[in-house]
């Protein structure tokens, strides 16, 4: 009975997701995508892979993170490090594929070090890091020269005249500006089927072992190594796949555009993701989905309305947040479920 | 099964429990009562690993256990209950009980990413297994509900058969019928009972409901301010003249 049903809400949202793809290939196929809104489509994958991850951590593991735009971060440069090295030299879907899994690793390492602190504090304290790592990673690659020739790698803080480079060397990492002519690779299909990878990883990992785990680690900590959790491993499985699926988030996303630099990654990122995260409902994954969508794609369509548009953003923000949480709503959709549930009984009975 | 010797532990100078020396043969139903303040949940903190005692030693079935971590001491056969009941609550009744499946049933996450074979063989029994605990507790209708929801008789049943999903040598209740009307506390002695017959237990529990202590524990042991007062049958525990004395105060007139 409950095999069935979580089973039933994981179908629907996956074909929620691949609902709106199909949608929006044939609108993009039959010329009725604008330029404007089919340059938001690959970030809009970004930001729902991100979104899904963080909920991993804030929902499901019960932590609150401000640092999930340090992964994508980290994420990004790794898979554009890994891109313009073996650029020409792999086939570009192999190269792109193998950038996604780099900035994956790379991330997921980062996020495994973070999980170590993570494992002493709790709250506010966590929060406090989290935000504090995103900002130094954020500010660390800023500052950060690499350069590649004939005879190796080479690495400055200074700039790339310090790099030395020969006559054939070529600047990977340019500081504040960071990396340049990243060959490309992301496009809708690509963050579809990542964000369907990213969706199928998170809800299996909830209704297994290892989620009942995350999870009884969240609502009481003493009780779940009463039965034997092993609470420092569980943790830390959960911040570290979070973080590669962040990884994943920014490796897509620095193959969408030709240059992109750190300093885009910053806090409001992190919070924007968290906006959509707690927005969408805190442990829910399709509400993720949703709202990250939405969210994200809404300030960009009320362009037109030049300064109202921060306006309705903002009235819409609350408007989300009584519909989830205020105890009326709450009721009138409670009452709404019971109707048609009934209606459906009677038909069933009939 | 469980030997205790000389186990001490201090806060700040006041020493909670000390020289604490306890016995408990297999499949036996003790007792730990006291006061208030006493120590009884700290002996229990001591045993399950969530304190280090200061000095003595706890072993079971012949292996050390003193001082390890209480997701270890689990593993190796101790599992509890709480005096302020610790479920999981945002969780089904059913997957409390699946968490507490925990080690019983492994697979790794890849397989629970990719639902392999062994995935479902193993949630297969799980599911199998944890219903038919929720049975013996007569739960198994509530299975779907969120452990928060439920009544509190039955959240302080669903602790203990989560407790046994983690298949113990021993069982430690704190304050099993503490809250519980007198019903309720008849009904839990039954199912104590059965459990220990069922699954032949051995129980170590604290209580302050003497009826309770009176019909279900064999042996007993009496802290107060953190020491020994007395040990022995129940029986001839609950007539000692200092134990009614510890319980109910010294007549001042």
């Amino acid at each position: 009975m409950k095999i069935n049903k979580t089973a039933k809400n994981n179908l629907i949202t996956y074909l929620m997701v691949t609902g709106a793809f199909l949608l929006v290939e044939i609108l993009s196929l039959t010329g009725n995508l604008t330029y404007h809104f089919g340059g938001l489509l690959v970030p809009i994958c970004v930001y729902v892979i991100a979104a899904v991850s963080l909920n991993l951590v804030v929902g499901i593991s019960g932590e609150l993170s401000l640092g999930h735009a340090g992964f994508m971060c980290i994420g990004a440069y790794a898979g554009a490090f890994f891109s313009k090295l073996t650029d020409g030299a792999l086939p570009d879907i192999w190269r792109f594929i193998l950038a996604l899994i780099v900035g994956a690793l790379v991330a997921g390492i980062f996020g495994m070090l973070i999980s170590i602190p993570v494992l002493r504090l709790k709250g506010d304290y966590l929060a406090i890091v989290t935000l504090a790592f995103g900002e130094i990673i954020k500010n660390v690659l800023n500052v950060i020269y690499i350069g590649k020739d004939s005879r190796g790698f080479h690495f400055s803080l200074k700039g790339t005249m310090a790099l030395g480079l020969e006559e054939d060397g070529m600047v990977i990492v340019n500081g504040p500006q960071g990396i340049s002519r990243i060959p490309g690779g992301s496009s809708l299909v690509a963050g579809f089927i990542l964000i369907l990878i990213t969706l199928f990883i998170v809800l299996n990992i909830i209704n297994s072992r290892t989620g009942r785990a995350i999870m009884a680690i969240r609502d009481n900590r003493i009780a779940a190594e009463s039965v034997g959790i092993n609470v420092s491993k569980y943790k830390m499985l959960a911040f570290s796949i979070s973080a590669a699926l962040a990884g994943v988030a920014g490796s897509l996303y620095a193959h969408n555009i030709a240059i992109f630099s750190a300093t885009k990654f910053d806090y409001n990122m992190s919070i924007l993701i968290l906006v959509f995260v707690v927005l969408g409902g805190i442990g829910n994954i399709r509400g993720s989905v949703i709202a990250a969508v939405i969210l994200y794609a809404l300030p960009e369509m009320l362009r037109g309305l030049s300064d109202y548009r921060m306006l309705i953003y903002a009235v819409l923000l609350i408007a989300i947040m009584l519909f989830n949480q205020a105890p009326a709503a709450i009721n009138f959709r409670t009452k709404i479920k019971a109707k048609l549930s009934m209606k459906k009984n009677e038909r069933g009975s009939e | 099964m469980l030997e205790i010797k000389n186990l001490s532990i201090s806060f700040g100078g006041i020493k909670a429990v000390d020289n604490l020396n306890m016995k408990i043969e297999k499949g036996a139903l003790y007792g730990l009562i006291g006061p208030n303040g006493a120590g009884k949940t700290t002996a229990f903190n001591m045993i399950t690993g969530i304190y280090k005692p200061d000095e003595g030693s706890i072993v079971l079935d012949g292996k050390n256990i003193t001082g390890k971590h209480t997701a270890e001491i689990n593993r190796a056969g101790i599992a509890r209950t709480f005096q302020n009941i610790r479920l999981f609550n945002n969780m089904t009744v059913l997957d409390n009980v699946k968490t507490g499946l925990h080690n019983a049933y492994t697979y790794g996450t890849l397989s629970g990413i990719f639902k392999t074979p062994a995935y479902r063989k193993a949630e297969k029994s799980m599911n199998e297994d944890a219903l038919k605990l929720l049975q013996v507790f007569k739960m198994e209708d509530r299975a779907e509900l969120k452990a928060g929801s439920l009544s509190y008789g039955d959240q302080r049943k669903l602790e203990i058969a989560r407790a046994m999903a983690t298949g113990p040598k021993l069982l430690l209740l704190d304050e099993p019928a503490a809250g519980m009307n007198p019903n309720e506390t008849n009904e839990l002695m039954d199912t104590i009972a059965f459990v220990r017959k069922e699954f032949d237990m051995t129980i170590l529990l604290i209580e302050h409901d003497m009826k309770l202590v009176n019909g279900i524990c064999e042996k007993l042991t009496v802290l107060n301010f953190g020491q020994v007062l007395m040990q022995g049958e129940t029986k001839e525990v609950l007539k000692n003249p200092e134990v009614i004395k510890a319980y109910l105060g010294e007549d001042d007139v």
